[in-house]
Formats: structure tokens, sequence, C-alpha cells
């Protein structure tokens, strides 16, 4: 197949609601006609941003009792449902299945001429935005008894703020505002016009060519599902790996998966042009010196984030914050007004939804309930969702040797593992680090098409101190991937079998022998 | 008769020999440069000077040149690189002590826009030493191989080389200053820290030598205890010179395994991935492997299986974790035969039964792939022989057949010094 995007099939819709989805985002998370309250005398809880974090604060908070305000300046969802985790997930997906139907004849299935429909596929990635958007919709949040006010919120002073003209009182506030996309510093590309995951996936069609510039996991998840749509994908990174944060065997799989699916790489590179041309957009690129330029209909870009704190008012309200590094807070989410807590990207740190979710919890049981919970005590996990897929928790070994901590890892290759090997899904590993000598998890890297998933298990026994030996004992049902959790658990627990162990075992056998 | 049916140590030495002369016949006497690979034209590698520097003395002692020979283009070689532009400017040859990775092999000037190469450094430092210690006569020749090699590891300048960080860097362009990334993991950079800290010029300090260990990884593999590396050579080529049977750092006594032990290990990892062989490619077995950096094809193209895989070029594979594309290191085995030598001359000898083609008048071509195809049952086989495999091949076997190159580097001062520096202890080091 020459171009799959250029030949889309008829589109055939297989959901039977006919609603455009836009209309339905629009409806649930930023509804036209929408009347704000009149503001209570005073709130228990004034959550600004009604993103991942505002969105959990607000909810727990009303559903111990508080009176909420949450104020929200765009759409409700935030990052998450209207730019980020739902709608690249939709495409990866999409992407994943199209890979998958092209290697169908290495399971025995000959698929037919396989054509992808890229108006289908972002239509998809709405309706599931629309689908999700249902769960979080501005009438449902109101039937949950919260106050929802659309418009810029503001401090007015250390206990109010004001949304438009009116004053919303409060007890206590969450900021909670998110981050938004950095602005990248190519010379040049402003004038000749971006694409972010803003604009990506608002539209019906996909360029044929695109470079994307950053190898971090969103640039990696994207370059892969565009790749794997039948774009030609140029990638671009200022490092000499991909998702540098990472382990090195962990994006070396990364790497050559991408070379597989047929990503243009171009890693030690830095994008220091660009311009228009009648071929489309030019690109000048330097690798160790060495100038040269590509030429592509579109460029990907948004590297990094940014904590969204401009026009909150803050200074009124005695909340101390950097542009860059966001809004400070202590241990305790609290910043340094009080009454004020802060939780998700706005505070920098790990711009997760799950951390967000995690560190609004904190903040609504200190904000209401003069809890002492601490972020440093959070066990974190993060996943890039490319394929294979790398999730990580707790230390990296060269973070815990720099500790002084001695480290020994228990490796689970992918290949080892039966159920990955039936499944043809054997690129990867289970690596889980203990401290030596003990069988204390101090962190972990799966890598594997369901790393995320599998990850999870590990989180559980880290967040509740649960030693590796002792997940050898829980009976992973067979055959499961996650066994490969199972099979390093079992490894550990062999470590206890010193020489020493080893000799007294074997003259304990040949006492039973001689005993008949 | 072919190779796979010579009595072990007449296949060892024929192997020996032909590695050994494929560096002699391409040696430039007249400036002691020594080409990167086979190609008409190719340039100069350092590297491949400080294995070839250390190769004279073996085929000296083996009577395959004679001692004047060997002393000649020892001496051809310190003169050219003692004498040479050491400025920094980008068709020179050198910078603070160090040296480009790939020269001209007439005038010896950097070629391509390659890197002043930090490791390439190190192993043309090696060889040096491995000089300064095999001529040791009482006579104005012999004394001017030691006098030239102490100025030229005198006038490295190691600190200069931590770019004021805590570690290493990777090397330097005169266009863009330092490479920005340092060594990460267990590597050939052993040698390299080694030789940094010996130095009595310019000597790198201790905690440079802790903080690479930083990045070390301690695994469990196929039931292997390895400190991880993917790639063989890692595990090889600070071996060529060092003997670390049973020397200790502080990392060895808390993991109890020494360097050596462990790449024992690896070697057991590279067969049993290649019995495994997850990515089910032609050719491999627990007899037939070799992932490390070689020679490759490149791009990406359908193999048999019809995956559309992707080729790599000229590049470092490893186990298991890859980069695997099918290609196999032919020589591999024979240069990791003192760690592990039954697996490794299993390996040898099935390989050269089952893929002769391989092998090019004795000479171990850059690799082979089975899943590619060729002429032969070797599929596609690099059409060039590497100097660097070559010469490595010369000292590990020599190592494996008397522990010469070992025995020299034992009662080098320098060595000695580095070795204590980076806190190893035990056997020939407390003498």
């Amino acid at each position: 197949m020459d171009n799959p995007i250029s030949e889309p099939a008829s589109p055939t819709s297989f959901d039977h609601d006919p609603t455009d989805p836009r209309r339905e985002l629009e409806r649930n998370l930023r509804p036209a006609n929408w009347q704000n309250p009149d503001p209570a005398k005073c709130y228990n809880l004034a959550v600004i941003g009604a993103g991942p974090a505002g969105l959990t604060a607000a909810r727990i908070a009303a559903r111990l009792g508080a009176r909420v305000a949450l104020i929200e300046a765009g759409a409700i969802g935030g990052d998450c449902t209207n730019i980020g985790c739902v709608p690249t997930k939709a495409i990866i997906r999409s992407g994943q299945v199209f890979s998958d139907m092209r290697h169908a004849s290495h399971f025995g299935v000959h698929a037919p001429d396989t054509i992808f429909d890229p108006a289908l596929a972002l239509a998809r990635v709405r309706k599931a935005q629309a689908r999700i958007s249902r769960m979080e919709s501005a009438d449902r949040l109101r039937s949950e008894g919260i106050d929802v006010f659309f418009g810029n919120g503001c401090f007015a002073n250390r206990r109010s703020l004001r949304v438009g003209d009116q004053t919303i009182r409060f007890s206590r506030a969450i900021v909670a505002t998110g981050g938004a996309l950095r602005q990248p510093d190519v010379p040049g590309l402003q004038d000749i016009g971006y694409l972010t995951v803003e604009t990506l996936f608002n539209r019906d069609t996909l360029p044929k060519s695109i470079m994307v510039i950053g190898g971090g996991p969103l640039g990696c998840e994207m370059a892969q599902a565009l790749c794997r749509l039948g774009v030609r994908v140029v990638l671009i990174q200022n490092a000499p790996k991909f998702l540098p944060r990472e382990e090195r065997d962990a994006a070396q799989f990364l790497s050559e998966s991408l070379a597989r699916d047929g990503i243009e790489i171009h890693l030690n590179t830095t994008a220091v042009g660009a311009r228009q041309t009648a071929q489309g957009k030019e690109i000048a690129l330097t690798t160790g010196g060495d100038p040269f330029s590509i030429t592509v209909d579109e460029v990907l870009t948004g590297v990094g984030r940014t904590p969204r704190i401009v026009g909150l008012g803050l200074e009124a309200a005695g909340v101390a914050a950097d542009p860059e590094t966001g809004i400070r807070v202590d241990d305790h989410m609290r910043t340094s007004n009080r009454r004020i807590f802060a939780a998700g990207d706005v505070c920098g740190g790990f711009m997760f939804t799950h951390v967000a979710d995690a560190a609004a919890r904190l903040a609504v049981r200190n904000a209401l309930f003069f809890g002492r919970g601490r972020y440093s005590r959070l066990t974190i996990p993060w996943c890039t969702f490319t394929d294979p897929a790398i999730a990580h928790v707790g230390l990296y070994v060269d973070q815990a040797i720099s500790q002084g901590i001695a480290v020994k890892t228990y490796t689970v290759l992918m290949h080892q593992v039966d159920r990955a090997v039936t499944d043809g899904e054997e690129t990867g590993f289970v690596k889980i680090h203990v401290r030596q000598g003990t069988d204390r998890i101090i962190g972990a890297t799966v890598v594997a098409r369901h790393a995320g998933e599998m990850l999870n298990e590990i989180t559980l026994a880290m967040q509740r101190r649960i030693g590796l030996r002792a997940l050898s004992g829980v009976i992973h049902a067979y055959p499961t991937q996650s066994a490969a959790i199972k099979s390093a658990a079992d490894a550990c627990r062999a470590d206890r079998l010193t020489p020493r162990l080893r000799r007294l075992s074997g003259w304990w056998m040949s006492l039973m022998r001689r005993a008949g | 008769m072919t190779l796979a049916d010579l009595e072990d140590d007449a296949l060892l030495d024929t192997l020996q020999q032909a590695a050994f002369n494929w560096l002699v016949e391409n040696v430039n006497p007249e400036n002691g440069l020594v080409p990167d690979n086979s190609d008409p034209g190719a340039p100069c590698s350092i590297a491949v000077v400080g294995f070839a520097l250390s190769s004279w003395p073996v085929g000296a002692s083996r009577g395959w040149i004679s001692r004047d020979h060997a002393r000649a283009l020892t001496l051809a070689t310190l003169r050219f690189f003692i004498s040479a532009e050491q400025g920094g400017d980008h068709r020179g040859t050198g910078h603070q002590g160090f040296f480009y990775h790939f020269l001209d092999m007439e005038h010896g000037c950097r070629v391509w826009n390659c890197e002043l190469s930090l490791i390439d450094t190190a192993l043309l430092l090696a060889g040096f030493e491995t000089a300064a210690c095999y001529f040791d006569a009482d006579t104005p020749e012999e004394a001017d191989i030691r006098r030239l090699s102490r100025a030229l590891l005198a006038a490295v300048d190691w600190t200069w080389a931590l770019d004021q960080g805590g570690t290493l860097s990777q090397g330097w362009h005169p266009e863009t200053g330092f490479i920005r990334y340092d060594w990460e993991g267990y590597s050939e950079a052993l040698i390299l820290y080694v030789l940094a800290l010996a130095s009595d010029t310019h000597p790198i300090p201790r905690d440079s030598y802790q903080a690479w260990r930083v990045t070390y990884q301690w695994e469990q593999i196929y039931g292997y205890d390895v400190l991880y590396a993917g790639p063989l050579f890692i595990h090889i080529f600070s071996h060529a010179w060092l003997d670390f049977r049973a020397i200790s750092d502080g990392f060895n006594h808390e993991k109890r395994v020494t360097y050596f032990e462990n790449s024992a290990r690896a070697v057991q990892i590279q067969s049993e991935y290649a019995r495994i062989n997850p990515r089910g490619f032609a050719g491999y077995s627990a007899d037939c492997w070799g992932f490390t950096a070689c020679d490759g094809l490149g791009g990406p193209m359908d193999s048999a299986d019809d995956i559309g895989r992707y080729f790599l070029s000229y590049s470092a594979r490893g186990a298991p974790y890859g980069p695997d594309d099918g290609t196999i290191a032919g020589w591999a085995p024979a240069a990791a035969l003192p760690f592990a030598p039954r697996t490794a001359m299993s390996a040898l000898r099935e390989m050269l039964r089952q893929y002769p083609g391989m092998m090019r008048d004795n000479r171990f071509l850059g690799a082979f792939n089975p899943s590619l195809p060729g002429d032969g049952p070797e599929g596609w086989v690099s059409p060039r022989i590497y100097g660097l495999d070559q010469g490595l091949l010369v000292l590990m076997l020599e190592n494996h057949r008397s522990g010469e190159i070992w025995a020299l580097m034992r009662h080098s001062a320098l060595c000695r010094r580095g070795l204590r520096r980076a806190g190893f202890k035990g056997s020939w080091l407390d003498g």
C-alpha cells in the first residue's frame, strides 16, 4: 500500500449514537448557555481549575459535605480529557490496530487490504472524549452539589476571589489550574505554524509527513501512533536517547521499536531554524555540528509544559510562585498562604494525571481536616504508552546508589514469559530493584505491551511495603503476562538458598534416603 | 583440512597468526598507523594502533616477526605521535594529549568530523604502555621507546576531559566542544579510568571512578548475577591488557565477583540468549552467538520471515536487551576464550563448521547474518575485515594461551598505580 491515507474507505460508523461528539463535548464540558450560580456567603473550599486535580478535590470535598465552588476558565476536564491522555490514547489505539492488522499474517490471519480512514479515526477520538466527558459534565457536577463557575478566577485578597463580577469567599482554596504547552524556541517556527496536541485532533485528516520535535513521552507516543497510521514521521531528539529519564535498556527497546515501525530517527539533533518553501516546511537541523535540513508537511511540537499561573492574582492572595517551577507548596501541598493549597501541574514536578489526582486528595484532606499527609510519601508510578510501553515506579538504580543503597535487580525478560510468547508480545522486561540482601522493593521498570497494567502490582507492593519474596507466594492466574513479576519474586526467594543452606538441604535429603 | 578439523592449539595458533599478519600487512611502517578496516582508502583508527602496538610483542615472542621488526614498528608509531600536531585544529591530530578517533593513513590528520576520542586514546595509550613494558633492554632504541611512551602518557590532560564534571566525557569536537553525554553503565571505560587515575601529571580524582560506578546495573538475568552490559566487547576490551582474575575493587567485594568472572557470566548470557532466540533469527543456538559492536548491512528490509525488520549498519549489538538484528560477530567466541573456555571453544568450533564463509584467509570478517539472503549458509557476510577485531584476537588468544600480555602489564607501574587508586586489591596487586 503506497499511501494508506490518500484512499479512505467509505466512512462507516459502527456507533449508533448520531450526536456530533464535538457538540456533546461542548455541552458537557463548557455549556454555552451556562448560568453561573449565585455565590454562597462563604465556601468551605474554592477550587480554581476543573482538570483532574480540581475535579478530584471538588468531588471529594462535596461528598464530605463541604460547600464547594469550582471555577474553570476553559473547559472541564483540563488537558487530560481535552488535549492530553484521552485523545492521545485513543489515537494510539487506532495505530495499534492498524499495526496489528499489517502483521496479522504472523498469527495465521490474512487481513484484507488494510486501509486507514483518518476521518473515522479522528471522529473516534472525539467520541471517546465525549463518552468520558459524560462522567464529568457541568450538569453532573452541579447535581453532586458543586457550584460550577465558568470564567477566569482571580484572587482578590487572601480570603476571596473574583469570577467576572462575582465574589467568591472561601475558608480554604485549592489552585489546580494545570499547565500550558511551552512555546517552541525554534527560530522561524512560530511564523510558519506548527501543530500541538491541542490542534492535532481537531481536524479530519492527518498530514502526509510530520516532524515530531522532542523524544520525551508524548513525542514518542505521537510519533509512533502517527507512523503506524501511515504518516511519514521524522523524530528529532536533542539527546543521545529517547525518554532521557528512563533506564537506558528501556530506551533501547523503544528505539528499536520506533525504528522498526519506520520512523526516521535523529538523535543528538537540534532544530535550529524553520522556513516555508514550495515543498513544505523546511526545518534546519544540526547533529554534532553537522547541518542538514528536512522538509515535511507539518511539525508537531510542544516540548514540556509550564505551570499556568498568569492572571490568578497570586500576589494579592500572598501565594508565592515561579513562572518556571509553578506555585511553591510544602510537603503538605500548602502554599505560602496557609489557607490556600495547590495540586497538579501548576506545582511543577511530575506532571501526570494520576499524580494530580493523588496530590488533590492530599490537599483536600490537609485543607479541610487538618491532615498532615505528605506528598513525599506517595509512591508515584508513570508510564509512557508506546509499544512496548515503558512504566516505572520508585527509584532508578543510579538514584539508589547515589543515596548509598546497594541494589540488586531481578530481571525477567518478556520472552521468558509463556503468555507473552503465545501473544507474540515478547519485547520487553520486568526489572525489580531491591535493597541488596533484603527483599525490600525500592523501584521497578517494566517494558512490555501492557507495562502500565503490570506495574500496578509492584506499586501496590511498594506502597504497602510488601517484600518481593511475598509476591512469590501470590498465586498468579496462568497464563498471564504479569507472571513475569512472580518469576522475579521467585528468583528473589531462591536467593535465600545460600550455599550453606543448600548443603544442609542436601544433607537432609541424603538422611531421608537412608531412612527409606 | 579445514579450520574446524584442527586440534585446539593448532586452530588457535592459525587464527591468531592470521589476525597478527593482517596487522603487519596493513600497518604503515613509516608512522605505525593501522587502518580501521580492509576497505581501500580506509583511515587509521587509533584504537587499532593501540592493539597493534600490543600485538608486536606477541608476534616477536612467537617468532612471527623479529624483535628488530617489532621495535622498528613501535618506534615509528611513537615518533609519529610524539611529534603530531596537538593544538586541537580541526584537521590536526589531537588536543590536550588525546587524539582524534580516525586519522589519515599517510599524514595522520583528522578525517571526517570525527571526535577526539577518550576511549580510543586510552586503547592507544595501553599500546604505548605495553610497548614500554616489553621493550626493556638496555639499548638506546628500547630506552627511546620507554621515554617516548612515558612522554605521551604524561601529556594527556585527563582533568581537562572531566569538563568540570564528576566523570569523564566521551569525547570532544573542535567544532562543538565536549560531547554532552558521559559514560553510562559498566563499559569498556574501565581501562580508561585506570589510566586516568594512574597519571602522574593530570590524574582524575578517585571520586570520579566512584561516580562512574554509580551507573552500574547489578542484575540477575537468566539466573546469572551479572554486572550488566549488553555488547560482549565491553566485557573483553579492558581484559585484553589487565589481569582481573584475582583482583577486586569495592564493587567486586560487595557483589563477590571479579570483573573476570563477570565476563564469564556475560558469555553464558550470550549463549543462553542465542539458545532461546526470542526474535527467531536464523542460525542462533547455544553454540552460535556473538552479540557485540560489529558490522551490519543496515536499512529496513524483509527477512525470510517477512516481518519487515530493521537492520543496523556498524553498531553495538547486545544480549539480552538488544539491539539484535540477527547479526553475529564470528570472532566473539574466540575473543571470549579466556573467560569461558568450554562454552567459547564449543561455539567457535560449531560456527567454523557451520559457517566457513564468515572467514577470509583464516581471518574473521566483520560479521554475518544468516537471516539475510547470501551466497552460503552465512547469509549476508560483511565484506571487510576490521583491525579492531584482529588486534583483540591477537591479545585475547595470547592471554588464553600463555597469559603474556597480562604478565607484562602486571609489572606495569602505571597500571598498578591506576588500579590501586581505583581501589583494587588482592593477588598480584598486593605484591
